[in-house]
């Protein structure tokens, strides 16, 4: 369920299901908008990656002990200012600030753990709700992007 | 069977993989390439593998568990991996997640080749 951290304005919303091919042509179709409002490549890179990544844990983690025809729901927005994308999941949620640091030299070798910190790193915010079902994504498009 | 995912070949005893795709994000697909690469390395005693990403525009955290698990698995047999050929979009994903410290990373397979020691 949103809350005022994650809620977004005049979203589109969708549900989504578990498949590479309706994952990737609501992402493209996300980038597209995006592109035509003259965001750069680095800007699209971004977008794509931490879409992915809440896509990926939203499916491979929230929904982990559910079935898995079990949809998500993605809403976003995008303007000449921001592009804002909110994953929610039917999961029990997680508590993002107990996650271990993907980047200590003893987890370096831990094939997993790495999501959320790519979203904050490539994101200008990530908040999710106090469940940890729903994350929203925002990315402000900086002057020269 | 699914199609290989991968382009693997041999080159002075050294195992080179390219991908097919220019995305490496789809869960199932990482899965596949993971199988695909470990196979190769459990019939090598010692393997030697050089990862060229020259097709390479996009791959999720997910496949950087994969290499991450393909670098522990060679590492239990005393192997060498090598990465080369990395976007520098992508490149800054390793250095974000440091993993740029774990991996061995060449701008050209040339010089990937040249590091891999006998």
């Amino acid at each position: 369920m949103s809350d005022s951290q994650t809620h977004i304005k005049d979203a589109t919303a969708i549900e989504l299901v578990y498949d590479r091919k309706q994952i990737n042509m609501l992402i493209d179709h996300i980038l597209d908008q995006a592109e035509s409002q003259g965001y750069s490549s680095s800007a699209l890179f971004a977008i794509r990656l931490a879409i992915e990544e809440a896509i990926t844990n939203a499916f491979e983690h929230g929904h982990e002990k559910l079935d898995p025809s079990t949809p998500i729901r993605v809403e976003y927005a995008v303007t000449k200012y921001a592009v804002e994308v909110a994953i929610e999941d039917q999961g029990p949620g997680f508590s993002p600030s107990t996650l271990p640091d993907p980047t200590l030299q003893e987890n370096l070798s831990k094939p997993s753990g790495r999501g959320v910190m790519l979203m904050q790193a490539y994101m200008t915010d990530v908040h999710f709700n106090n469940t940890g079902n729903r994350v929203k994504l925002r990315y402000i498009r900086p002057n020269d992007a | 069977m699914t199609d290989s995912r991968l382009r693997i070949s041999e080159n002075d005893g050294i195992t080179v993989v390219e991908f097919v795709d220019r995305n490496i994000l789809d869960e199932a697909n990482i899965q596949a390439i993971n199988e695909e690469i470990t196979a190769v390395i459990e019939r090598a005693d010692t393997p030697k593998l050089l990862i060229s990403f020259s097709n390479v525009d996009h791959l999720s955290s997910a496949a950087l568990g994969a290499l991450i698990t393909i670098n522990n698995k060679i590492r239990e047999k005393t192997g060498q991996l090598h990465l080369a050929n990395i976007d520098p979009q992508i490149y800054e994903v390793f250095v974000i997640t440091r993993l740029n410290k774990l991996f061995n990373i060449h701008e050209t397979t040339d010089e990937a080749h040249a590091a891999f020691t006998s």
